[in-house]
């Protein structure tokens, strides 16, 4: 590990002001994604800042019926609180399946955004990785890649966003307050990362400086929501494929929906496509084939990771199915 | 980079002075002899350096020690007071919770986070939306995923988790 300069930060303009004045400078939160990468080397920090001591962990009612989350929260604290249970489930559910109690006991609502992904190549500076250096290459694409994208990839990045809390948030329709240099900002959560393109090393909209000061979330969306997670085993590990579903069904049709998957893309990946082909519609079991197909027609799959894209369908159709409280039909094709 | 910091750990106030770059499980460990919280992957992934930080679990070797000045620390030793063990670490002899006994200290400080976390009432992955939480043997292992035991004691420790539990 390099030798760094730590210094608490007194208060949110300070902390930003002493990052973006140091290109080499980073916020500390939890420090369970950080501090990991600082022993990987793939973070070599000179100045590391750290946030967390700032009062900005206090959850509030907004007056049209939302809910500021501050961005240090702690993603414990955030799944257990009541508010959150009685009307943002689908945020409560999607935080207590990811990690261990341990690491939600300390990792916060801004750090959790903005972790970086679990790609192998990525956290292992012996070898190349376009995110890590650019124009080095990316092994992903031939070799272990069984984690890696179907959707919205690019040939100079395959990784995938980690992140369960962030694929709820996009479908609870969050916004992220950002303070920056010359003030603060908000940012849809749903327009926070970004696909690699030609740059994977950023992964995010944001500058070098910007800080995450809270989450906010509109007054809930209604209906009935669920956060589906499949992974490897029952418990602590990242999603192979996930769901944040939220549907409102009034008079026999699909009045509004969300549909968000996590873990098949650089970004929390919403299924507009699935979502545009339901709303209006009645829910049948034709109807939700044919949403989750249209939302997969343009998945490519890598060499080790054909087996998402119907995984991310099953996950569709039986979310979709409990939600809309439809019988499963045996399919004859698949 | 040096910084002087203090620790309370297991109730002794801790004055040291730690390089920027020591995590809390290097400081308790190399710097103050403080060998309960063991080092397993050193990459929050198998809970054996899980010590209470100001009451709550938390892995040691994912956080800065400069980060945690002024903390309240326990390990599994400081959980053994004038009466003796601590209920846990009796009920973990009790069940035959360990084998080779690397992952109990950090297993130990797990369950005693687990059953105050399930007292406030948080909820779990697998508790019904809205509904309070009973430590069933579900509960208990979903709760307790963060500590692994290379040894398989899992049976055993569930049944001590359960036996506090009550
Ligand atoms: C073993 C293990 C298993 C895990 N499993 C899962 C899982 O299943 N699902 C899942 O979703 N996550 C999982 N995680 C990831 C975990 O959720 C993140 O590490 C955590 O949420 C990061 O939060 P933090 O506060 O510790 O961030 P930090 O490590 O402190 O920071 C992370 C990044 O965000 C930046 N940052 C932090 N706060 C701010 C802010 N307010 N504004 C701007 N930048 C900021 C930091 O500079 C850093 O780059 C796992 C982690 C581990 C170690
Ligand atoms: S997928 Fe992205 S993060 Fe992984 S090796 Fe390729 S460039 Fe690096
Ligand atoms: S040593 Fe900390 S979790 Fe493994
Ligand atoms: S008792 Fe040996 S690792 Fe758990």
């Amino acid at each position: 590990m390099r030798p760094f300069a730590y210094q608490r930060a007194a208060d949110a303009p300070s902390a930003v002001a002493a990052v973006a004045a140091d290109p080499r400078a980073v916020f500390l939160a939890g420090g369970t994604n950080l501090v990991d990468h600082l022993k990987l080397g793939v973070a070599a920090p000179s100045l590391v800042v750290d946030v967390s001591g700032l009062a900005v962990d206090e959850v509030e009612e907004l007056p049209d019926g939302g809910l500021r989350i501050g961005a240090g929260t702690r993603n414990s604290d955030l799944a257990a609180h009541p508010l959150v249970r009685e009307r943002y489930p689908l945020l409560s559910e999607a935080l207590l399946s990811g990690a261990s109690g341990q690491l939600r006991n300390v990792a916060t609502t801004g750090g959790n955004l903005l972790q970086r992904t679990r790609c192998g190549y990525f956290r292992d500076t012996t070898v190349p990785c376009n995110k890590r250096e650019p124009g080095s290459g990316c092994p992903a694409l031939t070799g272990h890649n069984r984690y890696h994208a179907i959707l919205g990839a690019s040939r100079e990045c395959v990784a995938t966003h980690p992140s369960d809390m962030a694929t709820a948030l996009v479908a609870l329709d969050a916004t992220a307050v950002v303070l920056g240099v010359d003030g603060s900002r908000r940012v849809p959560v749903g327009e926070l990362h970004r696909l690699p393109g030609d740059d994977p090393t950023r992964d995010t909209v944001l500058a070098h400086g910007d800080l995450i000061t809270a989450v906010e979330l509109p007054a809930p969306f209604g209906g009935r929501s669920r956060y589906r997670k499949v992974r490897d085993r029952a418990s602590f590990a990242f999603a192979l494929v996930s769901l944040a579903a939220a549907v409102r069904v009034r008079d026999g049709v699909i009045d509004d929906l969300r549909l968000v998957l996590g873990g098949v893309a650089h970004t929390p990946w919403r299924a507009r496509h699935a979502e545009d082909a339901l709303r209006g519609a009645a829910p049948t079991e034709g109807a939700l084939r044919a949403a989750a197909d249209a939302e997969l027609l343009d998945a490519k799959a890598l060499t080790g990771n054909a087996f998402k894209v119907p995984l991310a369908r099953n996950a569709l159709l039986s979310v979709l199915r409990d939600l809309t409280d439809i019988a499963p039909e045996l399919e004859e094709d698949a | 980079m040096e910084a002087d910091i203090t620790l309370r750990v297991d109730g002794e106030e801790r004055v040291v002075t730690v390089d920027t770059r020591t995590t809390l499980l290097d400081a308790l460990r190399d710097r103050l002899g403080v060998t309960a919280p063991k080092k397993g992957c050193d990459h929050g992934q198998c809970g054996s350096c899980t010590v209470l930080v100001d009451g709550r679990r938390e892995v040691s070797c994912l956080s800065l020690a400069v980060a945690k000045d002024g903390a309240e620390v326990v390990t599994a030793a400081g959980l053994v007071d004038a009466d003796g063990p601590h209920p846990v670490q009796r009920a973990f002899v009790d069940n035959d919770a360990l084998q080779c006994g690397f992952c109990t200290p950090g297993q130990v400080c797990s369950a005693v986070g687990v059953l105050a976390e399930a007292e406030a009432g948080w909820p779990s992955a697998v508790t019904a939306p809205g509904a309070t939480p009973e430590l069933t043997d579900a509960e208990i292992k979903e709760r307790m995923s963060g500590n692994l035991c290379r040894c398989g004691a899992y049976p055993g420790i569930v049944a001590a988790v359960r036996e506090v539990a009550g």
